[in-house]
């Protein structure tokens, strides 16, 4: 099972951009696979990158309660998920999105079944400044300047006069990915900003940095302070707590979706039902998102 | 001159002791018995061990031998054989038009009008929906941090190389070698570590640089892991000039410092820049010390204040996630290369030096 995942792994940071590599990278990992395809209760899930972590979490303690289980998680977008739950190559998509209404049509044209929406987790990435910073929120346009580098000094925001000090993640990470096509709109970041190994590295940089910004999970953030995010100038200024987060008002949260074509029975019922259950979603906080509840 | 071929001519003697220890004449000689031929000095070894000897030691040496032969060579093989993969896995950007949609040597090299970016730039975006690999703000970052190491680490690890050889009594000797020895012994995490804990704050405090991490810190925390490479070799150097030019020098009247200034240091040149080589090749292949302590961004630019990306931490931060054979990972293996050719090289000169500092000093190194 190992081989299959780390595969996954490598497709998620690469997302959508290299259609071919990533065909060829689920080709290695069916090919590896295949002695496996015949084993009773085999469950395919497929979608998110951003999902991707929580659901190998889930498909590995998930098969550590149920050793006759198996559960083969792979990344690819949410895009690609919803394409493989279209042509029935996988039991279950992991969206970071909602379908669209034609990919729910394609659906019901195949299977006579517009699909089932399960929510299983909320998502809500957090802005990070240094704990003496006077500024309290901040618009989403102020961050992709911020991380663009068209604005370089906190002056341009009402701060003080100083320069900017941009933190993001390795092109690796997968929040890395989804702040640039969330907040900067796939434009690049920065050249100045610098790279950090993970969101702990992020914060505790900010945390030691006056003038620093970062952004990351909410779950990280102890030491310095999180900004509220306003969609746009006129708009209220939400913080990233898990009520926000929960009822979405909050412009970074988003809803974590399973996608499966009916409504899940048999081995893969077991597995939804289980990851909605308090211990699946126990996991949903320590991969560092939000529950349901 | 004259201390030279004395020295040069000392070794004979003792290497024809083992010579004489060899099996073939080893037999004829008792049967000679009585009249030895020049027996004085194969006399003491004891004549009732030799027979014993001279059945198994071809045996013994033949494995020995052979054992130590595989040994030498499996560490060649394996120098040979990672830089083939290396240089396989790299090898597809020189001819695969696959790769080539995404990125050519051109495009690593020189500057690249990219859309939405305001003039011809090089940028290190690996992932973006353009994909951009401009190879020089790696290059240029890798060695702005090296140099500013080896400005810190070679006064330093040459200077106290100097005391602790020339001024430094058998007592302090014996505290300040270890200590500096012991620092080699610190993991690079650990330096790393510190680093970016501690001295990214006091640096910036002292300095009233804008950002915490950037070539300066990671800089001086990579000096600490060369100071010994470039103490040790040094040291060895300084150690190896014979004493007998020390004597004369001091015998024609030049007092202490100038013995060192005129005789010391040029004879122990070349092994000074030995161990400046050696220290180099590691400043440069330095992976966690940069990592850690360098902010990781890939600016182009002269100024040590700015934050950089060496070629090393860029392999360490990206190789685990990329995709296998692709663009991104032929790039990567291609930083590799011209990483070990760099290391390659200067580890090269550094013996070249060695070598050349063991030929004047007549074989006491």
């Amino acid at each position: 099972m190992h081989k299959p995942q780390a595969q996954s792994r490598r497709i998620q940071t690469r997302g959508r951009s290299i259609l071919g590599a990533i065909t060829q990278g689920l080709a290695v990992a069916i090919a590896l696979l295949a002695p496996l395809a015949t084993a009773a209760g085999e469950i395919t899930v497929k979608g998110s990158d951003t999902m991707v972590i929580l659901g190998q979490r889930w498909a590995e303690e998930y098969m550590r309660a149920h050793p006759s289980a198996t559960i083969q998680v792979t990344g690819g977008g949410s895009g690609t998920g919803i394409s493989a739950l279209i042509n029935g190559t996988t039991d279950v998509c992991q969206a970071s999105r909602a379908m669209s209404a034609a990919e729910k049509e394609k659906l019901r044209d195949r299977y006579a079944t517009v699909g089932v929406e399960i929510p299983v987790a909320r998502d809500g990435l957090s802005v990070y400044v240094n704990a003496s910073n006077p500024l309290g929120e901040i618009t989403m346009d102020q961050l992709k300047l911020i991380f663009t580098g068209k604005v370089t000094n906190w002056k341009e925001l009402g701060g003080p006069d100083a320069k900017i000090v941009v933190y993001s993640r390795e092109n690796s990470s997968g929040t890395y990915v989804f702040f640039k096509e969330h907040v900067l709109k796939n434009a690049d970041y920065t050249v100045r900003a610098q790279s950090m190994p993970g969101t702990a590295a992020v914060v505790n940089a900010v945390a030691k940095e006056k003038f620093g910004i970062g952004y990351g999970g909410a779950a990280y953030a102890k030491g310095i302070k999180v900004l509220k995010v306003k969609k746009d100038a006129e708009s209220p200024a939400i913080a990233a707590d898990e009520s926000h987060v929960k009822d979405g008002s909050y412009p970074l949260s988003r809803p974590l979706f399973f996608y499966l074509r009916n409504k899940p029975t048999g081995d893969v019922g077991a597995f939804v039902d289980w990851v909605l259950s308090a211990s699946g979603q126990a996991i949903v906080t320590k991969v560092g998102y939000y529950p349901l509840k | 001159m004259a201390t030279m071929s004395g020295q040069s001519s000392k070794p004979q003697p003792g290497r024809v002791i083992p010579v004489g220890l060899a099996p073939p004449p080893r037999p004829t000689l008792p049967r000679l018995g009585p009249p030895p031929l020049q027996p004085t000095e194969r006399k003491g070894h004891g004549q009732a061990e030799r027979p014993r000897l001279a059945s198994r030691r071809p045996i013994l040496h033949t494995l020995a031998e052979a054992a130590i032969r595989v040994l030498a060579f499996s560490s060649i093989a394996a120098v040979v054989l990672i830089f083939v993969f290396i240089g396989k896995e790299a090898w597809p950007l020189f001819h695969d038009s696959a790769i080539w949609k995404e990125v050519t040597l051109a495009k690593m090299w020189f500057a690249q009008q990219w859309p939405g970016y305001d003039a011809a730039e090089h940028v290190w975006q690996p992932v973006s929906e353009i994909p951009k690999y401009a190879v020089w703000p790696l290059v240029v970052g890798t060695l702005k941090v090296t140099l500013v190491a080896m400005l810190v680490a070679v006064p330093l690890g040459v200077g106290s190389a100097l005391f602790v050889s020339q001024y430094a009594g058998r007592r302090l000797r014996e505290i300040i070698k270890p200590t500096v020895e012991l620092l080699a012994g610190i993991p690079s995490v650990v330096l790393g570590f510190f680093a970016l804990m501690v001295m990214a704050t006091w640096l910036q405090h002292a300095l009233g640089l804008d950002s915490r991490l950037n070539a300066l810190v990671a800089g001086v925390a990579l000096s600490f892991a060369i100071i010994p490479v470039v103490f040790t070799v040094s040291e060895e150097a300084f150690g190896a000039v014979p004493r007998s030019y020390v004597e004369a020098s001091t015998a024609l009247g030049a007092a202490r410092w100038q013995t060192i200034v005129r005789v010391v240091i040029p004879a122990a040149g070349p092994g000074v820049a030995a161990g400046v080589a050696l220290g180099l090749g590691r400043a440069v292949g330095e992976t966690m010390i940069v990592l850690m302590a360098s902010g990781n961004a890939a600016i182009l630019s002269a100024n040590p204040a700015d934050s950089v990306r060496t070629i090393s931490a860029t392999i360490a931060a990206e190789l685990a996630e990329v995709v296998f054979g692709g663009a991104h990972y032929t790039v990567l293996f291609f930083l590799g290369v011209l990483l070990f050719a760099f290391t390659l090289a200067t580890n090269l000169l550094g013996e070249f030096a060695i070598g050349r500092m063991r030929r004047r000093l007549g074989g006491v190194a």
